[in-house]
């Protein structure tokens, strides 16, 4: 029947589109390796590799249930101050003697409370995320700064430092990385091979047909917050880690970078669709662009710049390339969109 | 000083030559994509009457309402101002024609005054083209006066009654010089008292040549209030008449009169009490509602739009909360927190609108249909493409579902085959309680006869089956028993029977029953064991 041959290849043209943005990623990062090494012989050494990687796994870590939170049609812009508040506890405990390890755990319930703040006032009050997680991210910054005020710690054991600073034994891989390969396996299969990724996806694609198929939509929202409040106190720990040193001021802007990825992998900021691969491929595309620019003595205001514009195209990119090819689709089919609204309309005279 | 200059009134029933309708429309037809709302209709409005229009939902009403208001465009037909042949492009077009709409619920800016309300966009202007507050202020004041309202300009909006809210924008049309009025349902919120209110001020702008278009399901008002009444049936005009040689009766005839091919209902035998419902109450949307619901039986709720048909079908499945009242399941008292709790519990409601409630519309067919059941489906998490696609394909396979696959995008489907992923979907969570909602609304006639089979098999099957549905002759084909709300209640329990579309359109517009004693609203399942036996 020729009228159900047409929504077969609308499919296919949608999947090919999604293959072409991830292949666009690659070329991209193809493309930035070349300049790279045209900037400097040393670009395309291991070590720089595992340097510029290792630049950037906070933000990476934070990317990915950022992925999951984005995809649920939600965001959380407080990431960047949840990190800097865990590092100054960290900090702050480290210096009244408690061990280590009590404070990373500590730490870590930390995160996960300030997860399920944002999630209860979200999922719970019915408030707009951006806005709510606006006002933890002055919010757990603030804390950060009465906690440990201006002062930095830094005289933390071996074995934490190069946690952060080293690399897994016999190689030049970052330690950091390791985590950022797990936490994307784990929440990979999370999201794309299990049905509580599937709730994810139709709460992002339409929440009220998803609440009305009795998906626990409050629950999947405040656990995603929680789940991101963890994470984001785990970079921070690895912040501290990596640089030996807590500051309250740790990953300051780090929100803007996590998103650029986040989105620049191709989640639509829209929620619904998206996929941790294609974050973790933009991980790569920006942390080689950064060490890039960072070669060719681009200074800090220009790579600001170029991130933020980077921002702005892979939303911009993505919509402008659905709305011409939903145009194109109507033209040629030559049907007006449905009048669903229409019907309902009539239905109250 | 706005109001237009009194005109003679015109006895309704004299049109003359001489004298051209206010508005006349002749053979006007709208179609939106499957829906035929208008077809060929023709109405005259004459200076100084009140004209009725009622109709069933769905009769094109609110199509016509809307084409005079410039919110559509007609596709055919004509239009005649003061015997002008005029188009209307658009609602601002329509205002300054002197067209203006008084909506069911208002719109007015609720934090500005009554007086800024009145005259937005054509506020007086002082010196310097800024706006004269002054005279504002003192225009909406006279022009209050002349209503006779006593209403304090200065306030906001905010905070007054609808009645008020109505009033603010009658004399913002009035501020406007408008010739044409229409009441879209003006009094469904109104207490008896604003009614009688409205009425007298109506009654006034007619004296003043104003001609009023009065749509309203309240049949006694139209009797009450307009000169003449017209009858919109499936988007066709079926008549005009001067009221005073109308009856009730007459009236809910020409609504209804309408036959639709159906598939026929299989019977079934009927079992056990599944579902009870007693007492139950939400504030402000439905009281004292009981009923119950057998297994194999379809029971339909029939009454109008905002009854309280879907505000009790969203309380039994878990969306909203009750205020009072119970519901036993199988015998035992339940209360939903959520539609997953009542789902667990065997409930399966297929929602009104069925592209923002019931289906996502870029997902598969199969994830559709799973989406309801995938922790049950899929208890290790993983899911298995190879299991979903089963489950979905015996499921449309059931309903017969044209498509090409279950990896087809629903959004891609047509409205009845969509409307028929939604019952799979429903019918694969195996639910003993099937909640339809509107279920044909919307599809096409061989959809629509199909959805009528598959809902006749599944009360067959077992299933309770609660059948809300604004489709007189579908709920007449379809139901054991109806039930009919109106405004909020249980006004008739009528068995199948016994159930004409007169009977029901009686008890659906709140009209005194002609012919029979009130049914009694029924509690439990007292009623139906007495009409089984019997």
């Amino acid at each position: 029947m020729s009228m159900t041959a047409a929504p077969a290849r609308d499919q296919r043209r949608w999947m090919s589109l999604l293959a072409r943005w991830e292949t666009l990623l690659v070329l991209a990062l193809i493309g930035l390796i070349v300049l790279g090494t045209t900037l400097s012989p040393f670009f395309l050494t291991a070590g720089n590799f595992s340097n510029l990687i290792a630049a950037l796994m906070e933000v990476a870590i934070m990317a990915m249930p950022m992925t999951l939170i984005i995809v649920l049609g939600e965001i959380d812009l407080s990431v960047e101050s949840m990190a800097g508040l865990s590092s100054a506890i960290l900090g702050f405990l480290w210096a009244a003697g408690v061990p280590l390890w009590v404070g990373i755990a500590v730490v870590l319930v930390v995160g996960a409370f300030g997860g399920l703040l944002n999630g209860l006032i979200v999922a719970r009050g019915g408030l707009p995320s951006l806005v709510v997680t606006l006002g933890t991210l002055a919010l757990f910054r603030g804390m950060a700064l009465i906690v440990l005020g201006p002062r930095g710690v830094s005289d933390f054991p071996d074995w934490f430092t190069a946690f952060g600073f080293g690399h897994v034994p016999g190689t030049l891989i970052p330690w950091p990385f390791m985590v950022f390969l797990a936490l994307a396996l784990v929440l990979g299969i999370v999201l794309h091979r299990t049905w509580i990724g599937r709730q994810v996806f139709a709460i992002g694609k339409n929440p009220s047909t998803a609440r009305f198929s009795g998906v626990r939509v409050t629950r999947i929202r405040v656990s995603l917050f929680v789940l991101s409040g963890m994470v984001a106190s785990l970079a921070g720990i690895i912040l501290t880690s990596r640089l030996s040193s807590a500051r309250a001021d740790a990953g300051s802007g780090m929100t803007l970078t996590v998103a650029t990825v986040v989105l620049l992998g191709g989640v639509n900021i829209f929620g619904g669709s998206g996929t941790i691969p294609g974050v973790a491929l933009a991980v790569l595309c920006v942390a080689v662009m950064q060490n890039a620019l960072r070669l060719a003595s681009v200074t800090v205001e220009v790579q600001s710049i170029a991130l933020g514009l980077l921002l702005i195209l892979s939303v911009v990119i993505p919509t402008f390339a659905h709305q011409a090819k939903s145009a194109l689709d109507r033209a040629r089919r030559g049907r007006p969109p449905p009048a669903d609204s229409i019907a309902r309309g009539e239905a109250a005279p | 000083m706005t109001l237009p200059p009194p005109a003679p009134p015109v006895a309704p029933d004299a049109v003359t030559a001489s004298t051209p309708p206010r508005i006349e429309l002749r053979g006007i037809s709208k179609r939106f994509a499957a829906t035929q709302a208008l077809e060929d209709v023709s109405l005259d409005l004459l200076p100084g009457e009140v004209h009725g229009l009622v109709g069933e939902n769905g009769a094109g009403k609110s199509t016509l309402v809307k084409i005079l208001a410039g919110v559509h465009q007609a596709d055919s037909g004509t239009i005649r101002l003061d015997g002008e042949a005029t188009q209307i492009h658009g609602p601002a077009h329509s205002r300054s024609l002197g067209i203006a709409v008084v909506h069911q619920e208002p719109r007015l800016f609720p934090d500005l005054t009554v007086a800024e309300n009145v005259f937005i966009g054509h506020a007086p202007s002082g010196r310097l083209g800024s706006i004269d507050w002054g005279g504002t202020r003192r225009r909406a004041e006279s022009l209050f006066r002349e209503l006779d309202v006593q209403v304090d300009v200065g306030a906001p909006v905010r905070g007054l009654s609808m009645a008020d809210q109505q009033l603010i924008e009658i004399a913002k049309s009035l501020s406007l010089e408008a010739r044409v009025l229409i009441l879209d349902e003006p009094t469904a919120s109104l207490s008896a008292h604003e009614v009688e209110r409205l009425f007298t001020i109506v009654r006034r702008l007619r004296g003043r040549g104003v001609s009023v278009l009065f749509v309203s399901h309240r049949l006694d008002e139209v009797f009450a209030l307009c000169d003449r009444a017209t009858v919109f049936r499936d988007g066709r005009h079926v008549v005009t008449m001067a009221t005073r040689d109308l009856t009730t009766a007459d009236l809910v005839r020409h609504m209804v009169g309408r036959t639709v091919s159906l598939f026929p209902k299989v019977e079934t035998p009927i079992g056990d009490v599944l579902l009870a419902v007693s007492g139950l109450t939400k504030v402000g949307e439905f009281r004292d509602v009981g009923f119950s619901v057998r297994a194999g039986e379809i029971v339909g709720f029939a009454g109008l739009v905002g009854a309280g048909r879907t505000e009790v079908a969203r309380v039994l499945f878990g969306i909203d909360q009750r205020d009072r009242g119970q519901v036993l399941l199988a015998g035992v008292p339940v209360s939903f927190a959520s539609p997953s709790a009542a789902m667990h519990a065997g409930i399966a409601y297929l929602p009104e609108d069925r592209h923002q409630e019931g289906l996502v519309q870029d997902f598969t067919i199969a994830q559709n249909v799973t989406l309801p059941i995938l922790p049950r489906l899929f208890p290790r998490l993983l899911t298995r493409i190879s299991t979903e696609r089963k489950v979905a394909h015996e499921f449309t396979e059931q309903l017969s579902v044209r498509m090409t696959g279950v990896d087809q995008l629903v959004g891609s489907l047509s409205g009845g085959n969509q409307q028929k992923v939604v019952l799979a979907k429903w019918l694969a969570s195996r639910p003993r309680i099937l909640i339809l909602d509107e279920p044909t609304r919307g599809i096409d006639i061989g959809a629509k006869v199909e959805v009528h089979r598959i809902i006749s098999e599944l009360a067959a099957s077992g299933l309770g089956i609660i059948l809300i549905s604004s489709d007189l002759p579908e709920v007449l084909a379809m139901s054991d028993r109806i039930l009919v709300f109106h405004e909020g209640k249980i006004t008739a329990e009528i068995p199948r029977g016994q159930a004409t579309q007169e009977r029901v359109m009686f008890a659906a517009t709140g009209s005194a029953t002609v012919d029979e004693p009130a049914a009694a609203p029924a509690a439990g399942g007292v009623q139906s064991e007495q009409r089984l036996d019997g």
